[in-house]
């Protein structure tokens, strides 16, 4: 991870007309590595994601530093952010089936993407737009193309974001949660993909994700999250020697195969945990 | 209140015509009473569509759906409510944008006459982990795990005797997956509730589940017990490699 693509320091975000901040002072840096983000549910990952993009209208967002390459991302224009956003940062929703348009075929917005980015025929867009919904497993990829959003499968509109993501070859991906409705065989296989991005195209990789094993095998360093705060970084293959006691919780609340099925283990959230720094 | 379900040559077809294609060929399976019973497979393999016709919500099948011996078509629809509710996979588009999560909590209990209704609601919200002062937010001011947890909050209510959950817990951090999944399992100790459940965990399924079917392209490959997953007992080929890599993705084997 000798170039940094991504440095972010003391990032904070207030929602319009709440009280309090969603994103309390984060801070990292991003190589051309695989950063892992997991945490509670609501502790502002989906929200750290959505303000490196710009995609938070209504909200403040204030860091000492928000810097993509050599780009200052908050004294761009919205018209430079045009640049940037999709072609040369892209983010993988969280809700597929919500970012998609409800009233057009899957695969004219895959398309799009692409004649978006690049000049070329529509004919040639389409093709594209199969092959890299083939490249993602997509069975019938033909007939799939010409579905609309509502009559697609969950794993599908993952995949079809995933592909989107993929024909505009950005430097920068921020993955939120984007293989959670993937059967095990099928993630690998998709997981496989994104890994050769980072490691044949030198792209930097941010993956939210409540997939503990996921980000254990996959990632390379992983930032866990509480309350808008970053608690503890750890190397992803030292995440079993966490010292923070919210991730030790997450460790110990996983399901396992062949276990007791006894209760599983809850957290008792502690106030002092809203209040310390990583 | 305990229901069974019987499920016979469930099949289905989207399209019209040359461009009809069979989603689902004839789908057989049952699940006792008080049963949890998993549905896991290929993603695009039929899954949600099965709990989508179970629940009605698809219409145009046809077979047989019976529940405690009874058709679910012959259910009038206040009781079908009453006995069945369902969480969907992407709670976004289950929820209405302008409403409220108070009125989609209250909604049902209007429907229903239910009495207490404040009371029920503070409860349901509850249970799931939210704050109370979350009945006042709209689902777009709402993370993705918080949206999945007021969809289980709807769903449970009504207390149905069964419930069709279609990946309840995948947009949840481990921590809230616990809580939930330990809420579940005492509200079938206590309340004897049938659970269908969609899920890519196999772990989930080990823990939580009596037995599971393994989906495939539209079909039933095999139904297998739980204790089946551990030492990869299954015979049908698609089964073996899906429970397989669960294990090496657990780091298992
Ligand atoms: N538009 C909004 N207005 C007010 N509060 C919001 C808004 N959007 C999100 N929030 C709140 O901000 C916090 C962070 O939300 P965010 O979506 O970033 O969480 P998350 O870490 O991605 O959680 P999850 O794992 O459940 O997806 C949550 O408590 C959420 O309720
Ligand atoms: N309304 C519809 N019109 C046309 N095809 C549909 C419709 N609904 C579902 N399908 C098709 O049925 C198949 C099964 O979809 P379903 O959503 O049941 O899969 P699933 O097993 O739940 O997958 P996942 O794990 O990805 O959620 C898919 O090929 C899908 O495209
Ligand atoms: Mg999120
Ligand atoms: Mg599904």
């Amino acid at each position: 991870m000798e170039k940094t693509i991504l440095d972010v320091q003391n990032l904070r975000i207030r929602y319009g007309g709440s009280t309090t901040e969603a994103v309390r002072g984060v801070s990292f840096t991003l190589g051309r590595e695989r950063l892992g983000i997991v945490g509670e549910s609501g502790s502002g990952k989906s929200t750290v994601g959505r303000a490196l993009l710009r995609l938070l209208p209504g909200a403040t967002i204030t860091a000492d530093m928000l810097r993509f390459d050599e780009v200052d991302l908050l004294s761009l224009s919205e018209k430079e952010m045009l640049k940037v956003r999709g072609r040369r940062m892209s983010m993988i929703l969280q809700d597929p089936k919500f970012s998609l348009n409800p009233i057009r075929r899957v695969g004219d917005q895959v398309a799009e993407t692409y004649l978006r980015h690049f000049k070329c025929s529509r004919r040639e867009a389409h093709e594209k737009a199969v092959a890299m919904l083939e490249a993602v497993k997509i069975r019938d990829a033909e007939r799939v193309f010409k579905q609309y959003p509502h009559e697609i499968s969950g794993g599908m509109g993952q995949r079809v974001m995933i592909a989107m993501m993929l024909l505009a070859d950005p430097d920068l991906v921020i993955a939120d949660e984007p293989t959670s409705a993937l059967d095990v065989t099928v993630r690998l296989q998709v997981l496989t993909i994104l890994d050769s991005l980072v490691r044949d195209r030198g792209i930097g990789l941010i993956m939210i994700s409540h997939d503990l094993n996921l980000v254990r095998n996959f990632c390379d360093r992983v930032l866990i999250m509480y309350a808008g705060k970053v608690v503890e970084t750890l190397k992803a293959v030292e995440l079993d020697q966490a010292r923070h006691p919210y991730t030790q919780g997450l460790l110990a609340a996983q399901p396992r195969i062949g276990g007791t099925r006894q209760p599983l283990a809850v957290l008792d959230r502690r106030p002092e945990w809203l209040e310390e720094n990583a | 209140m305990s229901v069974s379900v019987e499920v016979r040559n469930l099949s289905i077809s989207f399209g019209a015509g040359a461009h009809a294609v069979k989603v689902l060929p004839g789908v057989t399976f049952s699940v006792e009473r008080g049963e949890c019973f998993g549905l896991v497979g290929e993603s695009g393999s039929g899954k949600s569509t099965v709990l989508r016709c179970l629940s009605l919500l698809t219409d145009f099948w046809s077979g047989e759906v019976l529940i405690d011996g009874r058709s679910v078509r012959d259910m009038p629809l206040i009781e079908r409510c009453r006995t069945l509710q369902m969480v969907f996979q992407d709670p976004y588009g289950s929820l209405h944008p302008r409403q409220s999560v108070r009125t989609v909590l209250n909604e049902p209990l209007v429907i229903h006459k239910l009495g207490d209704r404040e009371e029920r609601m503070r409860r349901a919200i509850t249970d799931v982990g939210l704050p109370i002062s979350f009945l006042d937010r709209f689902p777009h001011q709402l993370s993705g795990g918080q949206r999945q947890r007021v969809a289980i909050a709807r769903a449970l209510i009504l207390e149905p005797s069964l419930l069709l959950l279609d990946e309840p817990t995948s947009a949840l951090d481990v921590s809230v997956q616990a809580e939930i999944l330990n809420l579940l399992q005492r509200l079938r100790y206590e309340r004897g509730f049938t659970y269908i459940m969609v899920t890519h965990d196999l772990a989930v399924v080990d823990h939580m589940c009596d037995r599971f079917a393994v989906m495939l392209r539209g079909e039933v490959t095999e139904i297998l017990p739980h204790e089946a997953i551990a030492r990869n007992g299954a015979s049908h080929p698609y089964a073996r490699e899906l429970i397989g890599a669960s294990l090496d993705y657990e780091g298992i084997r």
